[in-house]
C-alpha cells in the first residue's frame, strides 16, 4: 500500500503527525493508519536480542523493558507527558528523525538496528546509519519502519536531557551512554546538538584506549571525555538555547552520565 | 468518510468526516460533546484528554479515522445516574475549578490515575498531571482534589 501511494504519511500515535496537520504545516495526500497492524504493537526476544515493534508505545517500553533496555526506558520517561507516552512510539520518533527525538541517543549508544520493510523486502539499518539530515532518514518513500532491534544492556546505561521543566520539553540537548564491559567499550549518543542525532566517535575511541576497567574513574579521563563529546556536536543557536550552551551542557552531561554508569559498574564488580 | 465508534457507551456513525481532522473535532463539532476542550492542538496542554480504549490520550492528536471501531469515554461519560463521579465531586468541593477550561482534561487524567494507583503519592499525582496545564489555580487545589478523591475511593473500596 505504501509502495502504491508513496506520498501517504504513516500515522501511529499521531503525536507528531497530527501536530503538523492541526497547524497546517502539511496536508498529506493520504494518511496510512498503522494502528490497524497488530504486529507492530508487540515485542519479543529473538536470539538474545529484543525486537520491538514500531508501534509499541513509550509507556509499554517503560513498564516492560525498563530492566533490559534501561537507557531507552530512561529516555522514554522524559518524553512529553503521560498522555503522549501512552500514544507516542520509538517508531514514530524514527520516522520523524528529528535531531531532538528523545529515543535516538540511547538507540545510538546501545547499537540499535532499525528494521524497515517494503514490498521489495526487508532492510536492517544500524541506527548510526539511519539519520541522514534534519528530519531526514535512510527510510525510502516506499518503506515503513517495522521494528528496532537492541541487545539487552550488558552494562549500566544512562540518559540525560536538558530542558526547562521535567515534562513536555523538547530537549535543548541530550546525551546517552552505554557501558559494554565485555567489549571494553562505551557507546554514546548525542541528541539535539547537530543536524542529526550522532555518536561521539572520538570520545568513544578515547575511552576504548584510556579507560582502566579495573580502577576508579580517572578525573582526567572524565574531563577529556566531556571535552570530546562536546567537540563531536555541531549545535546551532535557536530559541531553546545557544550553541555554546549546548556544548557546555553536553560536556557536563557526558561527565555525569559516565560517572553514574561507572559507579554502578564498580558496585556490580565489588559485589 | 464515515467513522463508526462508541462514545460514552453509545454507538455513533459520523458522516462527512475529513480524514485529517482530529478526534477532538469530531467529539466537539460532530457528536455534540463539547466537554473536551480545544486549546493547543499539539498535545501540550491536556485539555482534550479522553479515554481511547481505556487509555488517556490527547484527542487532538488522534486522527478521526483511527477511532474506527474503537471506544471513547469523555468527561461527559464519567458521571452516572447517581450523580457526579467522585473525582468530579472532589474538584467541586476543593475549589479546584476556576475558569474551568482545563478541568475536563484534568478530571479524566486524575480519574485514570486513581483507577491505576489507588493511593497515589504527591510525586505520582504531579507526574500523572504533568501534561495538563492550568493557568488559574496554581495547582494546589487540584492536588487537594485528587488526594480527596483518592482517599474517598480507598474508604469506599
Amino acid at each position: 500500500m505504501k509502495a502504491g501511494t508513496p506520498g501517504a504519511v504513516p500515522i501511529q500515535g499521531g503525536t507528531d503527525v497530527m501536530v503538523e496537520i492541526n497547524f497546517d504545516v502539511h496536508r498529506p495526500a493520504a494518511l496510512l493508519d498503522l494502528n490497524q497492524v497488530p504486529e507492530l504493537f508487540t515485542w519479543e526476544r529473538i536470539d538474545g536480542s529484543y525486537r520491538v515493534g514500531a508501534g509499541v508505545p513509550y509507556v509499554q517500553i517503560i513498564a516492560e523493558l525498563g530492566h533490559e533496555l534501561p537507557g531507552l526506558a530512561q529516555a522514554a520517561r522524559t518524553v512529553g507527558s503521560p498522555q503522549i507516552r501512552n500514544r507516542g512510539t520509538v517508531g514514530g520518533n524514527l520516522g520523524a528523525a528529528s535531531p531532538a527525538g528523545d529515543s535516538h541517543p540511547p538507540l545510538l549508544a546501545g547499537d540499535a538496528i532499525i528494521e524497515v520493510a517494503s514490498a521489495a523486502g526487508t532492510r536492517m539499518i544500524p541506527a548510526h546509519e539511519f539519520y541522514l539530515g534534519v528530519k531526514k532518514s535512510a527510510l525510502r518513500p516506499d518503506e515503513l519502519i517495522r521494528a528496532f532491534w537492541m541487545k539487552p544492556a550488558d552494562g549500566p546505561q544512562y540518559f540525560s536531557k536538558v530542558g526547562t521543566r521535567n515534562a513536555m520539553v523538547i530537549a535543548v540537548c541530550s546525551f546517552a551512554v552505554a557501558l559494554h564491559p565485555s567489549e571494553r567499550r562505551v557507546g554514546t549518543g548525542i541528541g539535539s546538538a547537530a543536524p542529526t542525532p550522532r555518536r561521539a566517535l572520538e570520545a568513544e575511541a578515547f575511552l576504548a584506549e584510556s579507560l582502566d576497567w579495573e580502577a576508579r574513574m580517572d578525573p582526567e579521563v572524565l574531563r577529556r571525555f566531556g571535552e570530546l563529546v562536546a567537540a563531536a556536536a555541531s549545535p546551532i543557536d535557536d530559541v531553546r538555547g545557544t550553541a555554546d550552551y549546548r556544548r557546555h551542557a553536553l560536556a557536563v552531561m557526558a561527565r555525569r552520565t559516565l560517572t553514574w554508569a561507572w559507579n554502578d559498574y564498580r558496585k556490580v564488580r565489588a559485589a | 468518510m464515515r467513522v463508526n465508534f462508541t462514545v460514552n457507551g453509545r454507538a455513533e456513525a459520523v458522516d462527512d468526516v475529513w480524514e485529517g481532522e482530529s478526534l477532538l473535532y469530531v467529539l466537539r463539532e460532530r457528536v455534540g460533546l463539547p466537554g473536551s476542550k480545544n486549546a493547543c492542538e499539539q498535545g501540550e496542554c491536556g485539555s482534550c484528554t479522553v479515554y481511547l480504549d481505556g487509555t488517556p490520550v490527547c484527542s487532538c492528536l488522534v486522527a478521526a479515522g483511527q477511532v474506527e471501531g474503537r471506544t471513547v469515554r469523555t468527561v461527559e461519560g464519567l458521571a452516572t445516574e447517581d450523580g457526579l463521579d467522585p473525582v468530579q465531586e472532589a474538584f467541586v468541593e476543593c475549589g479546584a475549578v476556576q475558569c474551568g477550561f482545563c478541568t475536563p482534561g484534568l478530571i479524566v487524567q486524575a480519574h485514570d490515575l486513581i483507577d491505576r494507583v489507588p493511593d497515589p503519592s504527591d510525586a505520582e499525582i504531579r507526574e500523572a498531571l504533568a501534561g495538563n496545564l492550568c493557568r488559574c489555580t496554581g495547582y494546589e487545589k487540584i492536588l487537594d482534589a485528587v488526594r480527596l478523591a483518592a482517599s474517598r475511593k480507598a474508604v469506599s473500596s
